[in-house]
């Protein structure tokens, strides 16, 4: 029988982006033990993505090299959390073992991921998300000499399309969802925050178009063209591939299972509750970044840095950061505003589009289905392998169903993790 | 990072840069990088880039793992529509 070895620290942070390294690095002189686990390759989160592919800026460096100077933190690349098998303890495995970790405090840093909306021939291949695109090329990913629409909505299809041309891709138009009018006066309101000002200068495209959506991409076994509405006419472009993105969702699932409360939202999936001191509802457990709503690495690193302090009881400490966190906020909630998607960008599906893209459920099945549950035992839409982490939030959008919660295995898991699991109680200590 | 990484991806020997991930090498291997085939028999490639999807799962020397957040390692054998 499988047998998990049992480890110990006094603080448990999961999630290496920003925010995940801020508290880290904030909790580390206290001399606390502290373990960092994060399901990626290296530390950095979505942002700092290392790779042939990627230039790491001086920032991600500094707090990569601050976590390696600290002896007491211990980061576990290529690890994900699995279950929350006790109170006080998660699963975990990696590509070799599976173990149980027990943790005196825990910080949840797991940041966000794309909104991934459906349309007719997003399930080509040569179709990917927009920061995904970004991951993938950073990641290795050949693409000089394709050509590459970006769609969607938010300045993150201007990152993705700075990094695609510097890979030596054409990037043939970006298609923004919003209105001229706002991603102006964003652009405009930026002057508030200097350093995204410069940012976003540098990221200033000739072939960006506002009020402008995808109606379908086409192709035979991969993608070949684009069709864009623009205003009020349509335009078909060829490519090779199509970059899309909604903006970002929230990663709560692990907050949820282990009970954490979630705030109301204004707008698309509500993000895990917080306190002033990053406190979730429930006693120990933290959360910082984007978890607790997107709004970019600056409110991530604030975060995080309030999160660390916090949770080793350094709360002067935690309290000097207010000021930078309530700034960034100010700064998510502008984006938050000038990017809000529009509701036609709704009928974007046809009923044989593909909203299920684990299990191949067409929106027409789903149409006529009075919620998720229906959804899921009558149309087995998000009962593959992503775990309705895609169409969950697509069908949240889509018809304001909440998606299902989170239940264990929280990733699809190897049989001897699980099985690890049948063996509990404390005689699996000593081994 | 420098020098390169071999590999095989169903059996043909493909060459990337040390740290290229699996899911870029397969778009190396292949004209748009198919990682699987759906349910119903259609073609699909790393979609998310970031573990999120499922789409690239693939099997590495025999074992399950997500190509996007798998990183190749010299010698590796890569099975893809896992
Ligand atoms: C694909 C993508 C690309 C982006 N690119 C940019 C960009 O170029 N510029 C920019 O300003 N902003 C970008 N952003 C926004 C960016 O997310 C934030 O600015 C910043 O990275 C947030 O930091 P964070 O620490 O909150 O979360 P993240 O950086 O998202 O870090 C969270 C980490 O936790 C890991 N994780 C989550 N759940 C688990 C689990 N259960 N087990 C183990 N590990 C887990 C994730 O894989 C990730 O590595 C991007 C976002 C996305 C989704
Ligand atoms: S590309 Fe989505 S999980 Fe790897």
């Amino acid at each position: 029988m499988t047998i998990l070895a049992l480890e110990h620290c006094d603080l448990l942070i999961v999630g290496a982006g920003p925010a995940g390294m801020a508290a880290a690095v904030a909790a580390a002189p206290s001399g606390a033990s502290i373990v960092v686990i994060d399901d990626n390759p290296a530390p950095g989160g979505q942002i700092w993505r290392d790779g042939p592919g990627a230039a790491l800026p001086p920032a991600a460096r500094k707090w990569r090299e601050a976590l390696e100077r600290h002896a007491n933190i211990r980061v576990c690349s290529g690890t994900r959390v699995i279950a929350a098998p006790a109170h006080g303890e998660l699963l975990l495995e990696d590509a070799v073992r599976g173990w149980r970790m027990q943790w005196k405090k825990l910080i949840l840093c797991t940041g966000a991921r794309e909104l991934l909306l459906p349309f007719p021939g997003w399930t080509l291949p040569g179709v990917t998300g927009a920061g995904g695109l970004q991951a993938l090329i950073k990641a290795g990913l050949p693409v000089e000499g394709e050509r590459i629409v970006v769609a969607g909505s938010g300045p993150l299809l201007l990152a993705a399309a700075a990094t695609a041309r510097a890979a030596g891709a054409k990037v043939v138009r970006i298609a923004e969802q919003a209105s001229l009018a706002a991603a102006a006066g964003f652009a405009v309101k930026l002057l508030r925050w200097p350093g995204k000002a410069v940012q976003a200068l540098t990221l200033g495209d000739t072939r960006y178009r506002t009020s402008s959506r995808i109606v379908a991409v086409q192709g035979r076994g991969q993608v070949e063209s684009v069709l864009l509405r623009q205003g009020g006419r349509e335009v078909q472009i060829d490519c090779d591939r199509v970059a899309c993105g909604f903006g970002l969702t929230p990663n709560t699932q692990l907050g949820q299972m282990l009970g954490c409360a979630l705030a109301p939202a204004d707008t698309g999936a509500p993000p895990l509750a917080v306190d002033a001191l990053q406190r979730t509802s429930l006693p120990g457990v933290y959360a910082a970044g984007e978890c607790t709503g997107f709004g970019g690495s600056e409110r991530a690193l604030a975060q995080g840095t309030i999160a660390g302090y916090a949770a080793v009881g350094n709360e002067r400490a935690a309290r000097q950061h207010e000021h930078e966190r309530a700034r960034w906020n100010a700064f998510a909630a502008q984006l938050h505003r000038s990017f809000a998607l529009a509701p036609d960008i709704r009928q974007m599906p046809q009923p044989d589009t593909l909203v299920c893209r684990c299990e191949d459920v067409p929106f027409s099945a789903l149409a006529g289905c009075s919620g998720w549950t229906d959804a899921k035992l009558h149309r087995r839409c998000g009962m593959g392998a992503c775990q309705g982490r895609v169409c969950g939030d697509a069908a949240q959008f889509l018809f304001g169903w909440t998606p299902p919660s989170p239940r264990p295995p929280l990733s699809p898991a190897r049989i001897a993790t699980l099985a690890g699991l049948a063996v509990h109680g404390n005689d699996v200590d000593r081994q | 990072m420098s020098g390169q990484t071999s590999l095989h991806i169903d059996g043909r020997l493909v060459r990337v840069k040390a740290g290229t991930s699996v899911a870029a090498a397969l778009r190396v291997a292949d004209s748009m990088g198919v990682a699987r085939t759906s349910i119903s028999g259609q073609p699909r490639a790393p979609f998310c880039g970031m573990g999120v999807c499922q789409e690239c799962r693939v099997r590495v020397d025999g074992r399950r793992m997500l190509a996007c957040q798998t990183v190749c390692a010299e010698g590796m054998q890569v099975e893809t529509t896992a």
